[in-house]
C-alpha cells in the first residue's frame, strides 16, 4: 500500500477528472480539510473508476464510498447506514460486488470501480439502450427496472443495480449461494431461479420493498 | 404545433395508466440528487452528538479536543449556538439549554470540512452529565397514565356508545385479550439530511423531507426570515414513511451550522441516531373485548389502548381510532391512554393509528371467529355495518366485503380447512389467515398552477414531494385528463417552495390534495382555451387554482378505503422460524390513478407489514433508556429473501364524495391489516395464540413449548 510519504502532488489525470470542492489547494481529495490534516494521516491512491483513472490525495480515513461521492461527484452510489448494513453504497471493485462504505480507499490502490454510472458500458454495446436526445445509455438490467417499476424512492436502486449485476457474474461463475442445492456441480453456472436471485440480493435492503419487481427485472435480464 | 383542441380528449384517459415513472431514468442512472447530493463550494457536514444519559443536565461540554482535530471548524453547543424563535414543534428546540430530555437528544453539532474530521470531532467532545433519575418502561397500569383529549389526527381521544361494559357481560360469546405491539422504527432508505447555504441574502436549504412547504414556513419562523427569501428543495427524497412529515432537527442543525460559519452545510443524521432524534412509532399495549352473539353479530366492542410519549411533547398513536370505523356494534368504547415517560418523542410512522390498532383488532376478530367456529371471512362481512358506527355518517363508498369475497376467490381460501395445527410438511406447520384493512381519506387544500405554451405543451407546478410515490407522474395523468390533452404532451414541475404551496406527502393524502388543486387548475386552463379558440397566446397563457375552502370542507360522508389481505405462513416446529409464502390483497380505494406506482405503493405497504408481523421490533432497555435495535443490523427490515410472493389487486370503486378524480389514497393501507393477517395465519398454522409482536423464532419457538406441556 502506497505508505504517508508518497509523493502528495496530485496528477494531470487527477486535475482534469477531479471537480474541485473546496476553496484550498489540492482540492481533489478529502475535502478541504486536507490542507491542516498531517502527511502521516493522508496516502495517495490511484484507481480506474468507471473506465477513468484518478491518483487522489486522501484522507487515510476516506472510504471508497466518500471518495466516489464526495471527491468524484459520483453520486449513484447512496449512503444508507454507512456501516455495511443496507447495501445502498454497493459497487463492483474489479468486479465483485461490495459495500463501499467499509472499504478504505488507500486500501485500494491499483483497483478498477464501476459505479452505477458506469454500468452501461459493461453491457455489450448490441444490449445497451442509447441515451434518447443525448440522455444517458441503460444498462439492459437499467431497463429492466423501468419496466418493472423496481423501485419506488430510487434511494437503494443504484446499489439493488450493482448488486445484481455482480450476482448475475457470480451465478454464471458457479458460487454457490445457502439456497443452492449442495449437490450440484461445483463450479458449474448456478442457475438463477427466484429463490436464488432473492438470496443473492438480500443485503441490499429496500424499505420501499420493491422486492417482487426486482426480481422479475433480474430475471428479464438472465443470461 | 401552436395550437390544442383543449376541450377534445384523447383517446383514453391518461389517469389510470399505467405510465412509466418521469423521473426513473435519473433514478436508475444515478442522476438524481437527493440532500446530500449538491456539491457547493466550501461544503463542510454536521455531526451530532448524542446524549448518551436518559435523564438529567449536561453538566459541562469540553469541545477542546474537537476543536484540536484538523479540519474541525467549530462546535455548536447549547452554550453558544445561535437563538432562533420558539418552534412551534419542541423537538426542533435543538442546542438551546442543557435540559437532557432522553437518550439520544442532541447537545452538540460539530462541523467539520470533511465528513471524517466533523465525526472525529464529535467524538471528541467530551460531555459531563448531571443524570437524573428516569423511567422509560410503558407498563398497561402505569400511574401517570392519563386520556388525552385528543390522540393524533384531531381524533377523540375517547369515545363511548351505548353500555359496552354491560354488552359484553352479557354476550354469549367473548373475547377478552390483550396485545403488545413495540416500538417500530421508520428507517428510509435515505436518511434524514439537509444542507443549508447562503445565496446572496437568500437561504437555500436541500431538504429530505415529505413536505417542503412546511420546512420553509418553520425555517422562516425560526429563523425570522421572510419565506421570500427561503427556498427549500426536496426534488428527489429517498423515503420518509412519516418520519420526514414535518421537519426534523436536521434542517434546524444545518440552518444553525452555515449561519456560524457561513458556509454551505449538510447534516446528516447517522442511522443510529435516527430512531431517538426522528421519531418512531410509539409501543402500543392493546385490550380488546369483543362479545357477540350466537349469530356473531357484535353486541359489545372495548378497544383500550395504552401508549407513551416523551416529556417533550404529546403524541398519542391514536390506535382505537379504527374501531370507530369497522363493524356494526350497538355499544362501544375506544379510548386511548397515554404515559410520558423519558423516551424520545414518538411520531407518524405508517398508518400511525391504523397499522397497530387494526393488527389489535383484526387479531381479535380472528379469535371471535375461532371462539363462534365461524369463517373468518363470514364473520367480518356478518358485522358489516350501514353507515359509520363512531359518526353515523353514511360511507361514501365502502367495498369491504367485495374485497373479502375477491380476496378469498383469488387466494383459494374456499377450500382452507378451518382446523387449526393440522397442516403439516415435515418440520413444517402451514397456516393461512385473513384481516380487513381501512384507512382514512385525508384530503388537505393545495395550490398550483397550470399554464399552455404556444408549441402545444402543458406546464403543471406544484411543491408536491415525490418520495417514491410517482407524484410527479400522477399529477401529469390528472392534468392531462383534465386538459383533454395526451400525456406526453404535460409536464409536471414538483420539489420546490418556489412552486405554488402545497400541503405533505403524507396521511395518504398526497395525490388527493395535489390533484385536487392541479385537476382545478388545468379545468380553469382549459375554459380558458376554449375561450381563445384553442389557441395559445404568446407568451402563454396560466391559471393558478387554491382549492382552499373547497378541498377542507366538512363532508357530509364517512370516506375510508377498505381492503383486504391473506397470507400463508409455513412456521418450523424446530427452530421457530415463520416465513411467509404468499401475501395477497384486494383494495377498494377509489379511482387508481396509475396502475403501475400503485401497485408497488400497496405491495411496499404490505411487506412492512409482513415486518412488523415477523421481524421488526425494538426494545428501550431500561437502563440506557434507549432503543437496543437502533441500526439495521439490528432492526430487521424485511429482505428480498423475506418476501416471496406478494399480490395486491384492487376493485374499480367509484365514489363521486372524495375528490374531482374519485381517489382515495394508497400510501398507507397496504400496511393495515397485514401484520395480523400474517399473526392469524400463524394461529392457523400452528393452533397457538401469540399476542406480541413481532413473532421471532425465539417467541414462536417458546410458545410451541408451551403448548405441547
Amino acid at each position: 500500500m502506497d505508505g504517508p510519504h508518497h509523493e502528495t502532488g496530485t496528477g494531470d489525470r487527477a486535475r482534469e477528472s477531479a471537480r474541485p470542492t473546496g476553496p484550498g489547494p489540492g482540492a481533489s481529495g478529502g475535502g478541504g480539510a486536507l490542507g491542516t490534516l498531517p502527511d502521516a494521516c493522508r496516502s495517495t491512491t490511484t484507481l480506474r473508476v468507471n473506465g477513468v483513472s484518478h491518483t487522489l490525495t486522501v484522507d487515510n480515513r476516506r472510504v471508497l464510498l466518500d471518495l466516489l461521492r464526495e471527491d468524484l461527484d459520483l453520486v449513484g452510489a447512496k449512503k444508507g447506514c454507512d456501516h455495511g448494513q443496507c447495501g445502498a453504497c454497493t459497487v463492483l471493485l474489479d468486479g465483485r460486488r461490495v459495500n463501499s462504505c467499509l472499504l478504505p480507499a488507500v486500501a485500494l490502490d491499483g483497483c478498477e470501480v464501476t459505479t452505477v454510472e458506469g454500468l452501461p458500458a459493461l453491457a455489450p454495446p448490441e444490449d445497451r439502450e442509447d441515451g434518447e436526445n443525448g440522455g444517458d445509455p441503460l444498462h439492459p438490467l437499467q431497463r429492466a427496472f423501468l419496466e418493472r417499476d423496481a423501485f419506488q424512492c430510487g434511494y437503494c436502486t443504484p446499489g439493488q443495480l450493482c448488486s445484481a449485476v455482480g450476482a448475475i457474474a457470480e451465478a454464471v461463475a458457479g458460487h454457490p449461494s445457502h439456497v443452492t442445492d449442495p449437490a450440484a456441480p461445483s463450479g458449474e453456472p448456478v442457475p438463477l431461479t427466484r429463490e436464488e436471485i432473492r438470496e443473492r440480493l438480500s443485503g441490499n435492503l429496500c424499505r420501499c420493498a420493491a422486492y417482487p419487481h426486482i426480481v422479475e427485472a433480474v430475471e428479464d435480464v438472465l443470461p | 404545433m401552436d395550437s390544442v383542441a383543449a376541450q377534445t380528449p384523447a383517446g383514453s384517459p391518461a389517469v389510470g395508466a399505467p405510465a412509466e415513472r418521469r423521473e426513473g431514468r435519473e433514478k436508475v442512472t444515478g442522476r438524481a440528487r437527493y440532500a446530500a447530493e449538491h456539491p457547493l463550494p466550501g461544503r463542510a457536514y454536521g455531526w451530532p452528538v448524542a446524549a448518551s444519559v436518559a435523564r438529567g443536565r449536561v453538566r459541562s461540554l469540553d469541545t477542546s479536543g474537537a476543536l484540536e482535530q484538523p479540519g474541525v471548524l467549530t462546535v455548536l453547543t447549547p452554550a453558544d449556538a445561535p437563538r432562533p424563535a420558539e418552534p412551534d414543534d419542541p423537538t426542533l428546540r435543538v442546542l438551546q439549554d442543557d435540559r437532557v430530555p432522553h437518550h439520544g437528544w442532541f447537545v452538540a453539532l460539530v462541523v467539520g470540512e470533511s465528513l471524517e474530521a466533523a465525526r472525529a470531532g464529535a467524538a471528541a467532545v467530551r460531555v459531563e452529565y448531571a443524570a437524573e433519575e428516569h423511567d422509560v418502561l410503558l407498563t398497561a397500569d402505569h400511574p401517570a397514565a392519563y386520556t388525552p383529549e385528543r390522540a393524533n389526527g384531531g381524533n377523540a381521544g375517547r369515545r363511548l356508545r351505548g353500555d359496552p361494559e354491560a354488552a359484553f357481560a352479557a354476550a354469549a360469546t367473548r373475547v377478552d385479550v390483550s396485545y403488545r405491539v413495540p416500538p417500530l422504527h421508520n428507517h428510509p432508505m435515505e436518511p434524514h439530511t439537509s444542507t443549508a447555504h447562503w445565496d446572496g441574502d437568500r437561504l437555500r436549504v436541500y431538504a429530505s423531507t415529505q413536505g417542503a412547504t412546511t420546512v420553509r414556513a418553520t425555517l422562516a419562523a425560526l429563523f425570522e426570515l421572510p419565506e421570500e427569501r427561503i427556498t427549500v428543495t426536496a426534488e428527489h427524497v429517498g423515503g420518509g414513511f412519516g418520519s420526514k412529515g414535518t421537519p426534523r432537527p436536521d434542517v434546524v442543525l444545518a440552518t444553525m451550522a452555515t449561519l456560524r460559519t457561513g458556509r454551505p452545510v449538510t447534516v446528516a443524521i447517522p442511522r443510529r441516531m435516527l430512531p431517538a432524534a426522528t421519531g418512531h412509532r410509539a409501543p402500543t399495549l392493546h385490550r380488546l373485548r369483543l362479545g357477540s352473539g350466537p349469530d356473531g353479530r357484535l353486541a359489545g366492542l372495548l378497544h383500550e389502548v395504552t401508549t407513551y410519549t416523551s416529556r417533550v411533547k404529546e403524541f398519542t398513536e391514536q390506535a382505537a381510532v379504527p374501531a370507530r370505523v369497522m363493524y356494526a356494534v350497538p355499544h362501544s368504547l375506544t379510548e386511548h391512554r397515554v404515559v410520558p415517560l423519558d423516551v424520545p418523542t414518538p411520531s407518524w410512522m405508517r398508518a400511525p393509528g391504523e397499522a397497530p390498532g387494526m393488527y389489535a383488532l383484526e387479531s381479535a376478530m380472528d379469535e371471535l371467529a375461532t371462539a363462534l367456529n365461524r369463517d373468518p371471512v363470514e364473520l367480518r362481512i356478518a358485522n358489516e355495518p350501514d353507515a359509520e358506527p363512531d359518526s353515523g355518517k353514511p360511507f361514501s363508498s365502502r367495498h369491504l366485503v367485495e374485497c373479502l369475497r375477491e380476496g378469498a376467490r383469488r387466494f383459494g381460501w374456499s377450500a382452507r380447512d378451518p382446523r387449526p395445527g393440522t397442516r403439516r410438511e415435515g418440520a413444517l406447520l402451514i397456516g393461512t389467515g385473513v384481516a380487513a384493512a381501512t384507512y382514512p381519506v385525508l384530503v388537505a387544500p393545495s395550490a398550483a398552477s397550470a399554464e399552455a405554451l404556444p408549441d402545444g405543451t402543458f406546464v403543471v407546478r406544484i411543491n408536491a414531494t415525490d418520495i417514491g410515490t410517482g407524484a410527479r407522474t400522477i399529477l401529469a395523468q390528472v392534468a392531462a385528463d383534465a386538459l383533454g390533452v395526451p400525456l406526453e404532451r404535460v409536464r409536471s414541475e414538483v420539489g420546490s417552495t418556489d412552486l405554488p404551496p402545497a400541503p405533505l406527502a403524507g396521511g395518504s393524502s398526497g395525490s388527493s390534495s395535489w390533484g385536487w388543486a392541479v385537476h382545478q387548475a388545468c379545468a380553469e386552463l382549459a375554459a380558458r382555451l376554449a375561450e381563445h379558440s384553442g389557441r395559445v397566446p404568446e407568451g402563454g397563457l396560466r391559471t393558478l387554482a387554491d382549492t382552499k375552502g373547497t378541498a377542507d370542507a366538512e363532508s357530509p360522508y364517512a370516506r375510508h378505503a377498505f381492503g383486504a389481505h391473506f397470507a400463508e405462513v409455513a412456521v418450523d416446529t424446530a427452530t421457530g422460524e415463520t416465513r411467509v409464502r404468499r401475501l395477497l390483497g384486494v383494495f377498494a380505494a377509489g379511482r387508481i390513478l396509475n396502475a403501475r406506482t400503485a401497485r408497488s405503493q400497496l405491495v411496499g405497504g404490505m411487506t412492512m407489514g409482513l415486518g412488523m408481523a415477523l421481524t421488526e421490533g425494538s426494545t428501550t432497555d431500561p437502563v440506557f433508556g434507549d432503543f437496543a435495535e437502533s441500526d439495521l443490523a439490528a432492526y430487521h427490515v424485511p429482505s428480498h429473501a423475506d418476501v416471496p410472493d406478494v399480490e395486491a389487486h384492487w376493485l374499480d370503486e367509484e365514489d363521486p364524495h372524495t375528490n374531482p378524480m374519485g381517489s382515495k389514497g394508497i400510501g398507507e393501507i397496504g400496511i393495515v391489516g397485514s401484520a395480523a393477517a400474517v399473526g392469524n395465519a400463524v394461529h392457523h398454522a400452528t393452533g397457538v395464540r401469540f399476542r406480541e409482536l413481532p413473532l421471532t423464532p425465539d417467541r414462536v419457538l417458546t410458545g410451541l413449548r408451551a403448548a405441547r406441556r
